[in-house]
Order: structure tokens, then C-alpha cells, then sequence
């Protein structure tokens, strides 16, 4: 299956674009992150706060399957224009990774097609590399995990 | 994405990534491979068997030895270090879809 997602994050840069087009009409795309019951559906967490409005905050908390604990987020609204933009930024908690700056742009194609422009301005150009990676590191621990679940039950 | 996860657990062991690094130099026979690590050379031969079956090693008959050379194609896949991160954020996203296509359609039937 095709990626509709794009991310473009040029070398040497300490920021990184996401896109994606929805088949969806603007107000529900943007619906999708004012309201906080929808939100906790797509992002896969719990919302403990989500106050949109202008040096309003967020803060969301994520448990593995077994209820525990595996990363809570937080951060300040900057700007809140529904329809058009979010401006937060984002921090994951008790982790190295420094405060992150997002700029959401939404903007309507087409009576039920929308677009999203996310730009994300990292620290640094390490912070950043290091953020991209991490999706792919889990990806190895996880294997790793599997693999010595593998071994122990052979011994 | 069966192949991505087998890759995965290729290049997960320290062994198996070393290698890598061995082979990506020149094509070498299992012997000279394992001439290279104290580990036992059956253990050898059976990281070289899984690396195979990632496609991470490609074998190649010449004359009576077998040697293995690094699969380029394959390795730059898995160096596509951005690869995970848009597919989490894509999979993220088709969610966000989901969830409002439906959305759309419960406020449609409540109406």
C-alpha cells in the first residue's frame, strides 16, 4: 500500500515538514485534533489535558497493554485559529529529548479533501536525526526483545 | 511486513552485524568468514543462514566455493533510517481518516 504521509527533513536542517492529504473535508480534519476524545482514538493515548486556546496546555499519557506507563507528553498551545492552525510545543517527559517547536497549517483542497502541514523545529540537527530514529531503534528492540523470547525458550 | 521485521532481527545481533561489515569489504566463503570470530562454526553458518534468508547475503556459486557478498539493494532499505518514522506517522493518520469517515457517517445517522 502506498504512504500518503511525506516527510521531507533536509540534511544539515534542525527542522523536518510533515504532510499528508485527507480524504476528508477541512472542519473534520481539524476536528480530529480539537477534540480530545478523538484525539486519545487516533494518537493511541489518554488526553489528561487538552486546552485550545492561546498559552492554553496538553499533556497526554501512554500505557502499554498491561497498564503501565510507557511515556507521558506535554505541552503550550501558542496558537489556536480552528481551521487553520495550531502552534504547541511538545515535550516528552523523564526522556533526553529536549522541547520541541510544531507549526500545523490545515488547509481545505477540495469539498471533502484536506491537507496538513506539520513543522517540527527541533533543538538541534542532532535532536532531530536522533528523534527520526527512534521509530526505527524501537523497531530493532523489538526484534531483539522477540529474539531472545525466542532463545530463552530454547534453553 | 514480514520481510521488514526478519531484517530487523538480522542486523538486532552483534554478530550478525559484524558480518556485515566483514562481507561488505569483498565476497568471502563461509570459511574465511568464520575464520574471522571465536564462535563455534556451526553457530557461523547458521547467522549466515539467516542473513540469507533476509536477503541481507547473497550467495554465489564460484566454481566449488559459495561466497557471500552484501546485498546492497537490501541494506540501503533497511539504512532508510526516515522509513519508520512516516510509516508511524502514516499509520497514525489512517486512523485520523478512519475515525472521522466514520465520524461523519454516525453524525449522518443520528440526523
Amino acid at each position: 500500500m502506498e504512504r500518503k504521509t511525506k516527510i521531507n527533513a533536509e540534511d544539515g536542517n534542525q527542522d523536518l515538514l510533515i504532510t499528508r492529504e485527507f480524504d476528508l473535508p477541512l472542519e473534520l480534519l481539524f476536528k480530529a485534533y480539537e477534540e480530545a476524545e478523538i484525539v486519545a482514538q487516533w494518537m493511541n493515548t489518554k488526553v489528561l489535558k487538552l486546552e485550545n486556546k492561546k498559552h492554553g496546555s496538553y499533556q497526554f499519557e501512554t500505557s502499554d497493554a498491561h497498564g503501565n506507563v510507557v511515556m507521558r507528553a506535554n505541552g503550550t498551545i501558542h496558537a489556536f485559529v480552528p481551521n487553520r492552525k495550531i502552534i504547541r510545543t511538545f515535550e516528552m517527559e523523564n526522556t533526553p529529548f529536549p522541547v520541541q517547536l510544531e507549526f500545523l497549517e490545515f488547509e481545505s483542497l477540495a469539498e471533502n479533501r484536506s491537507k496538513l502541514s506539520m513543522q517540527i523545529v527541533y533543538r538541534s540537527v542532532a535532536d532531530r536525526n536522533q528523534m527520526l530514529q527512534l521509530p526505527f531503534a524501537q523497531g530493532i528492540n523489538r526484534a531483539h526483545n522477540r529474539l531472545q523470547d525466542v532463545v530463552s525458550n530454547l534453553k | 511486513m514480514n520481510l521488514r521485521r526478519d531484517v530487523f532481527q538480522a542486523i538486532a545481533d552483534p554478530t550478525r552485524r559484524a558480518i556485515l561489515l566483514l562481507v561488505a569489504s569483498h565476497a568471502m566463503t563461509a570459511g574465511a568468514i568464520a575464520a574471522n570470530f571465536d564462535t563455534a562454526r556451526p553457530t557461523v553458518s547458521k547467522h549466515l543462514q539467516i542473513l540469507t534468508e533476509c536477503e541481507l547475503l547473497k550467495q554465489e556459486q564460484t566454481g566449488r566455493e559459495i561466497y557471500y557478498h552484501l546485498n546492497g539493494q537490501k541494506m540501503k532499505e533497511i539504512a532508510d533510517f526516515l522509513e519508520p518514522f512516516r510509516n508511524l506517522w502514516d499509520d497514525r493518520f489512517n486512523k485520523l481518516e478512519a475515525i472521522m469517515k466514520n465520524y461523519t457517517q454516525k453524525k449522518e445517522e443520528r440526523e
